[in-house]
């Protein structure tokens, strides 16, 4: 029962942002939900079946990209979100059946490829995608306080369906099989378990958040490019939150996402011109000193708390 | 007599390597077997084929009659042919009662989580493991981490029960114990085939024996038979040995 609870309290506290913060509270807010979005989404793939997807960016081009041409065809914004995750889902699981019988680094190396070549194709299309000139996405006829809130609300959405869906896997058989084959495959294999398919549908379930969050991100920004959308940015990010947070565990995504916006806005202030580096460098550290994520060092803190007393 | 397992003129290549040639057997239902074979022989090849992770290049695999040569190693797992692995192949952050339970999940008769994890601490009751079941798998001892395996085997639910070595690196006490749980296992029902290089570890449970040598199989009958045969003293002892010996 204790996640659901965590999650009931995680939607009260952003719920409140609008209320009582101010725009700029509302962006950082925003941006919150969409890198716990990719955190948790990537978490399926990354975290829970094992397997290092640079594919993100991928989905998360992929998705802005679908929402944009159907939103300039006319189809109402919701539809078009839901387009973009369901597309990404079918796109994930033909690539998925390609390349998830790659291991370690030569699956990273795919994945990664996915990325460039999507990019390369969206550049190319230039009739539906205006290729590198980008897309303006239609504005959605309301005052920009209200389009702000909106677009808060949607992401806040996805990020509580996302978490739902973690926990849900978290204990079923799904997830069992995927503990299972991150931990050893042949044997996962030859204790029956259709590591195919579920490696794919850890894999599809990862897309789809990724395609919907990048789906919002568009109509958020209103204007969108190829550099933009499928920036590998998109690809590193979550898998650095998880590594944050603790990989293959339900909370640890969304307490990655906000220690690394945390750690981005402050060094962003304070190092302007070196801001790059710094952030690099303080991932590095906390990765090399905090192996199983921040999550990990609560736990073993509480636990020895409750030892000693 | 049906046969359980049945292969026919199974063949297995790497390259150049042939490493299962030509082999053909039957295994019958409620049968204790033995496989040996020295050192590379080809032993754990034949289970790899059997159980689909490396499938036959040639010939034909049927258990209980369906023909399996080239169905994926988690179908097989499925249908009632289990295996444990002769380099053991724990979850290893998982805990003991985990590890059963995923074998009882996807390959046994387990029918969701709850179901499973009760399956699982009878299989470890059952195997001697049930003060270990919340310890995690990788801190087992070898000796326990063999009894894992053995638990997991039995888990899948299966019909037939393959052990690849399931002794080496054990010492005397726990040979016995565990030649113990092996006849308390096929007790109930489980047809087993023992691989093993030691002789003596087989002769006590096996009532028939099968030795491979360079991929094919130069014996095949009871005891007594195979462990007078000339072949079979010449690929453990060598050809000088069998002809001062005079067989």
């Amino acid at each position: 029962m204790k996640p659901w609870l965590w999650l009931v309290v995680f939607v009260a506290a952003c719920a409140l942002v609008p209320v009582f913060g101010n725009n700029y509270a509302l962006r950082l807010a925003t941006i919150m939900c969409l890198y716990a979005g990719l955190a948790l989404s990537w978490n399926f793939i990354g975290g829970m079946a094992g397997y290092p997807s640079f594919a993100a960016a991928a989905f998360f081009g992929l998705g802005a990209y679908v929402s944009a041409v159907l939103q300039s065809k006319g189809l109402p914004i919701g539809v078009t979100w839901a387009a973009a995750g369901l597309g990404a889902t079918v796109f994930a699981a033909l690539i998925g059946m390609a390349i998830l019988h790659l291991k370690g680094h030569y699956f990273a190396i795919a994945s990664l490829a996915v990325v460039e070549v999507l990019r390369e194709v969206v550049n190319t299309a230039e009739d539906l995608t205006g290729g590198g000139m980008g897309m303006n996405i239609p504005l959605p006829g309301m005052p920009v306080d209200v389009q702000a809130r909106l677009f808060f609300f949607a992401m806040l959405t996805m990020t509580v369906l996302l978490l739902a869906v973690t926990i849900v896997v978290s204990r079923s058989k799904l997830g069992f099989g995927l503990r299972c084959i991150s931990q050893n495959e042949d044997a996962a294999d030859i204790l029956g378990i259709d590591t195919t398919f579920y490696k794919v549908a850890a894999f599809c379930l990862s897309a789809f958040g990724v395609a919907v969050i990048g789906a919002i991100y568009a109509s958020w920004v209103q204007y969108i490019e190829p550099p933009d959308v499928f920036d590998i940015l998109y690809s590193v990010k979550p898998l650095v939150m998880v590594l944050l947070g603790g990989l293959g565990t339900i909370f640890g995504p969304v307490i990655g996402a906000v220690i690394y916006l945390a750690l981005e806005e402050l060094v962003w202030r304070n190092f302007l011109t070196v801001h790059a580096a710094v952030l690099g460098g303080l991932i590095v550290a906390l990765v090399l000193f905090l192996p199983n994520g921040i999550g990990a060092v609560i736990r073993d803190r509480t636990k020895r708390a409750a030892v000693r007393s | 007599m049906t046969a359980l397992l049945e292969l026919r003129n199974v063949s297995r290549r790497f390259g150049g390597l042939v490493a299962v040639n030509d082999v053909t057997l039957k295994i019958a239902e409620g049968e204790i077997v033995g496989l040996l074979g020295p050192n590379g022989a080809g032993k754990t090849t034949l289970v790899n084929v059997v159980t689909g992770v490396h499938p036959a290049t040639g010939g034909q695999v049927l258990f209980e009659g369906r023909d399996i040569t080239r169905v994926p190693p988690f179908r097989i797992a499925r249908s009632g042919l289990a295996r444990t692995f002769q380099i053991v192949q724990p979850f290893p952050k998982m805990t003991v009662v985990e590890n059963v339970a995923a074998a009882a999940l996807f390959a046994g008769r387990a029918e969701g989580m709850a179901e499973a994890f009760e399956a699982a601490r009878r299989h470890l009751d059952f195997t001697g493991l049930g003060d270990a079941a919340d310890q995690v798998a990788s801190t087992l001892t070898l000796a326990k981490r063999k009894r894992l395996e053995f638990a997991k085997g039995l888990a899948m639910n299966p019909k037939l029960l393959m052990l690849d070595e399931v002794n080496a690196g054990l010492n005397s006490a726990e040979v016995e114990d565990a030649m113990r749980l092996i006849r308390k296992i096929a007790d109930s029902g489980v047809t087993i085939l023992i691989i093993e290089h030691i002789m003596k570890v087989v002769l006590s449970v096996s009532r028939r024996l099968l030795v491979l040598h360079h991929g094919e199989l130069i014996a095949d009958g009871l005891p007594e038979e195979v462990t007078n045969d000339r072949r079979v003293i010449e690929a453990y002892l060598g050809k000088r040995y069998a002809e001062k010996a005079g067989r």
